[in-house]
């Protein structure tokens, strides 16, 4: 039995050890917002976050989760989640909208450890997250949006 | 032809009406075949447990006066839903805050149901129009009435309707009004529809309605839907797409895998999912892991071999062919003008195979429930699979139920539902819900593609050294003819069929002395593949051949590229255009072309190793067009081309939703660029050689140009748009290469390394 805490609650899975995550996250327990793509860590889809830093769940395996913290897009809810977010639908970002999930899930990564990031930061860190419907155009405009700026720094 | 043939579909209506224990409710149903007058009324007064109001199978206004409009289109990224419920909701004079959407089933009560060929909003503006104008003068007569004044008198407008200071809401009129009311065919008709500056939603920027719940990971697409009891299913693919046999199945090793149940084979008595096997799990990661374990041996089909080269010979070889083919266009005397040429121009151009690579890999979750089938997964063409499933389940089109939700990407991966089929079967063989999930390589196996495509162009010239002909053939794989062979078309001179989504855009608005084009169907691709239709489809890769020839064209005769192609636009003869869908003819296409040079560097000086190409589209068909422009701006380093920027100009008539039309032009450019110098695959011993990101390379953020794309202002009768966009910019690339390098591009992927 594997115990990880899951958008702040302690739980269990009883899958093997080799399970990937993003199964044990959308099947066993019920999440769905995080998304299956490729299956070799190349679309972000699947991106959570792994005590605070964005992974591909679906080629992590559940083990790597065992007494970590994971977060999800419904678990996303801290002030940079919640800005990107609301970015997202200022923005009018997401079309088909299946790869959304991972793209807020690995933007906001980059704006905890950078609040003003250029648009070469942006891309550079986006780059892995593919969107087939190709919004990038406004992902990177919600991203900047969504940024608190230089002046937060250190507050 | 396809379009008129859907389009009666839906707007085959009339007006019923009928005594629920309520109070009168009335419907405006859908007549359709299974579908009768009294089914319709009934269904509605069903549905209508307390007073609504439905003056159209569409919509329906509740006794609050909330607005649900039911969307009948698969919603995969165009916000197709906000755009058909702004259509109703302005005719009807709507507060947009009231207007909720409703994705339905494949009820047959909603008509034919596709969701393609940049086709919604061009086939449902005149029905939702007339039906939203419908409802607006119902409301109108009963709100004039519990007010006490003249019909004539009252405005409808944001909910309510009004005569001087006072006014009742649509909520009023549903509890208190004389809302039965009937109408013929005729008079739906005829309904006054608002003037375009009488317009109050459809034009301005809006919301897309599906974005919210998208930006929060609530969306729920067909791979997100469970069922109580049900089992995982994976594929396990034969090695050719026809005529493989299972001839063994060892799962020996799977046993030792918890979870894993049972590995079927898939007899499909409609031969598309034929040769499959299947392991069946109670979990997926179980599925995927018993996929490897277990060794299926097939006998393999005759196509086993097939090569990318080999495909494109056999298109060689066909396009060589004066007999080969079916003859689409036939003006002028091309043979006279070719025996009497001064001097000829033979180019061949090619496209590779291109996949879908929906980020949603295929999947269908299928339940049987008292001898009915239910399906759940996003489809956009229901009316295509459901004859299809029956035909392999034996059982009526009437008793499968196709539930429809989000689409993870559709670009018409999702026109065929095959990936239904087996999982259809498993389940009634189970007796028990399969959810049927592909991984990423086996999706792209299993992909209806983009057919390798090679066009054969050879123009002749007079003795002074005018262009005197074009003679145009075109090979490919037909998606058509393997899953909707009634769709195809009739050629000249009984010529044989055509597959018109593999030959529209060669029909094209330049006017040439005498113009041939043969449709060529590559039997060799019909047999080792399914043709897919894929974003732009047909005209998406024409169009490559077509623009990049008419700037050998140009340059052959000295003359600038847009110059040369404007002498060409000249709007006469068949190329005048008509009413409503083509005003104004080549007139419009020129008009869009000179505005995109005015607002390109067109004709400045660049640096070496740059280079503007220009190329132009006309939507998806002759008889829908979205006229379009492009110009490309490339750097080209060493054997790298990098796309600067793009300019495109877009006359697509009414624009309905202009931020969601912003997003489809956006995202088909990129596309365009996408498949110009990033997508690409080839059939290698029967099947597509890449099948993952690992080598398929779709493009990225890094790879994103500037954009700098306008739509014209216009009232005309609205176009598509979801692909039109996508379609001059592959064209645009390469001429843009050619004026940085003299290199003349002929395959499509760019690849400068040979």
């Amino acid at each position: 039995m594997t115990e990880f805490e899951l958008n702040g609650t302690v739980i269990s899975s009883d899958s093997a050890d080799d399970t990937p995550l993003l199964w044990v996250i959308r099947d066993e327990l019920k999440l769905k917002g995080t998304k299956f793509g490729c299956g070799i860590g190349q679309c972000g889809a699947c991106t959570v976050h792994l005590n605070g830093v964005a992974i591909r769940s679906c080629s992590t395996p559940l083990a790597a989760a065992a007494g970590q913290k994971i977060t999800t897009i419904e678990g996303l809810t801290t002030p940079v989640g919640d800005a990107l977010k609301q970015a997202w639908v200022d923005a009018q970002v997401p079309q088909c909208g299946y790869c959304q999930s991972g793209q807020i899930m690995q933007a906001a990564t980059l704006l905890e450890a950078n609040p003003a990031p250029s648009d070469d930061e942006i891309t550079t860190h986006m780059n892995g997250n593919l969107c087939r419907c190709m919004s990038y155009v406004r992902i990177r405009k919600a991203i900047n949006a969504a940024a608190p700026g230089e002046q937060e720094v250190g507050e | 032809m396809s379009i008129a043939k859907q389009r009666s579909a839906v707007t085959r209506r009339t007006f019923i009406a009928g005594s629920a224990g309520t109070g009168l409710v009335m419907g405006l149903g859908a007549v359709l075949p299974g579908c009768s007058r009294e089914e319709a009324a009934q269904e509605i007064v069903a549905d209508g447990a307390s007073r609504s109001f439905s003056p159209s199978v569409w919509f329906a206004i509740d006794s609050s006066g909330a607005v649900n409009v039911n969307i009948a289109k698969a919603e995969m990224g165009q916000h197709v839903g906000t755009a058909l419920a702004r259509i109703v909701a302005d005719e009807l004079g709507a507060a947009w805050d009231s207007v909720s959407l409703t994705h339905v089933d494949s009820d047959p009560k909603w008509g034919y149901m596709v969701t393609g060929g940049s086709w919604s909003v061009f086939t449902s503006f005149t029905a939702l129009s007339q039906a939203g104008a419908t409802g607006r003068t119902v409301l109108a007569d009963a709100g004039a009435k519990l007010l006490g004044v003249d019909a004539a008198d009252v405005t409808v407008a944001n909910g309510s309707v009004s005569a001087g200071d006072q006014s009742v809401t649509f909520a009023d009129i549903v509890q208190r009004g004389d809302i039965s009311r009937t109408f013929t065919d005729e008079e739906v008709a005829a309904m006054p529809v608002k003037t375009a500056a009488d317009r109050t939603l459809i034009g301005r920027d809006v919301a897309a309605k599906d974005i919210p719940e998208k930006s929060r990971g609530e969306a729920v697409y067909g791979l997100d839907v469970e069922r109580p009891g049900m089992v995982y299913a994976h594929p396990l693919l034969p090695p050719t797409r026809y005529g493989s046999v299972v001839t063994a199945v060892d799962d020996s090793a799977a046993k030792e895998i918890p979870g894993y149940l049972q590995t079927l084979t898939i007899d499909d008595p409609s031969g598309f999912t034929t040769g499959q096997a299947m392991v069946v799990a109670d979990n997926y990661p179980a599925a995927m892991k018993a996929a490897k374990a277990v060794a299926v041996t097939w006998e393999a089909g005759e196509t086993a071999t097939v090569s990318e080269a080999d495909l494109h010979a056999e298109g060689a070889r066909l396009a060589a062919d004066a007999a080969a083919g079916t003859l689409y266009i036939d003006d002028g005397d091309v043979t006279a003008a070719l025996n009497s040429a001064s001097a000829t121009l033979t180019s061949t151009y090619r496209t590779a195979t291109a996949l879908h690579f929906t980020l949603e890999p295929q999947n269908a979750l299928v339940e049987w429930v008292d001898g009915r089938c239910h399906i759940h997964a996003g489809n956009q063409w229901q009316s295509l699979i459901l004859p299809v499933l029956a035909g392999a389940l034996g059982v009526a089109e009437t008793d499968i139920v196709i539930h429809q939700y989000y689409l993870g990407g559709g670009f018409g991966r999702r026109l065929f539902g095959d990936q239904m089929i087996p999982a259809a079967i498993a389940a009634r063989e189970l007796g028990k819900p399969v959810k049927l999930v592909f991984e990423r390589a086996d999706d792209s196996r299993m992909d209806c593609v983009r057919s390798p495509s090679l066009a054969r162009f050879v123009a002749s010239f007079d003795s002074a050294d005018d262009l005197t002909a074009v003679d145009h053939a075109v090979t490919a794989g037909w998606p058509t003819k393997s899953m909707a062979p009634g769709f195809l078309g009739d050629g000249l001179n009984d010529s044989g069929k055509f597959d018109p989504f593999s030959i529209n855009g060669a029909d094209h608005w330049y006017t040439f002395p005498a113009h041939r084009v043969r449709a060529i169907n590559n039997e060799l691709a019909q047999s080792t593949f399914l043709p897919g239709w894929l974003r732009a489809v047909g005209p998406g890769w024409i169009n490559w051949g077509n623009e990049c020839f008419m700037d050998e064209l140009a340059v052959r005769a000295n003359v600038d590229a847009i110059d040369f192609r404007l002498t060409k636009l000249d709007a006469a003869g068949k190329n005048a255009g008509s009413t409503p869908n083509s005003v104004g003819g080549a007139s419009r296409l020129a008009a869009v072309l000179r505005d995109v040079r005015e607002r390109s560097p067109w004709g400045q000086a660049l640096p070496d190793g740059e280079g503007l190409g220009v190329a132009t589209a006309f939507g998806q068909e002759r008889n829908m067009p979205t006229w379009t422009a492009c110009v490309a701006h490339v750097v080209v380093d060493g054997d790298q081309v990098r796309v600067k920027k793009i300019w495109q100009t877009i006359d697509c008539g009414t624009v309905i939703h202009p931020d969601g039309a912003m997003a489809q032009a956006e995202g088909a450019t990129l596309w365009g660029i996408s498949l110009a110098l990033h997508e690409g695959t080839q059939f290698v011993e029967g099947q597509v050689a890449d099948t993952n990101l690992d080598t398929y390379s779709p493009l990225r953020m890094a790879d994103v140009p500037e954009l700098d794309i306008t739509f014209v202002d216009s009232t005309e009768f609205p176009m598509g748009l979801g692909e039109p966009p996508l379609i001059a910019v592959a064209p645009a690339i390469g001429n843009a290469v050619f004026a940085a390098t003299g290199k003349r591009i002929r395959d499509l992927p760019i690849r400068l390394a040979s």
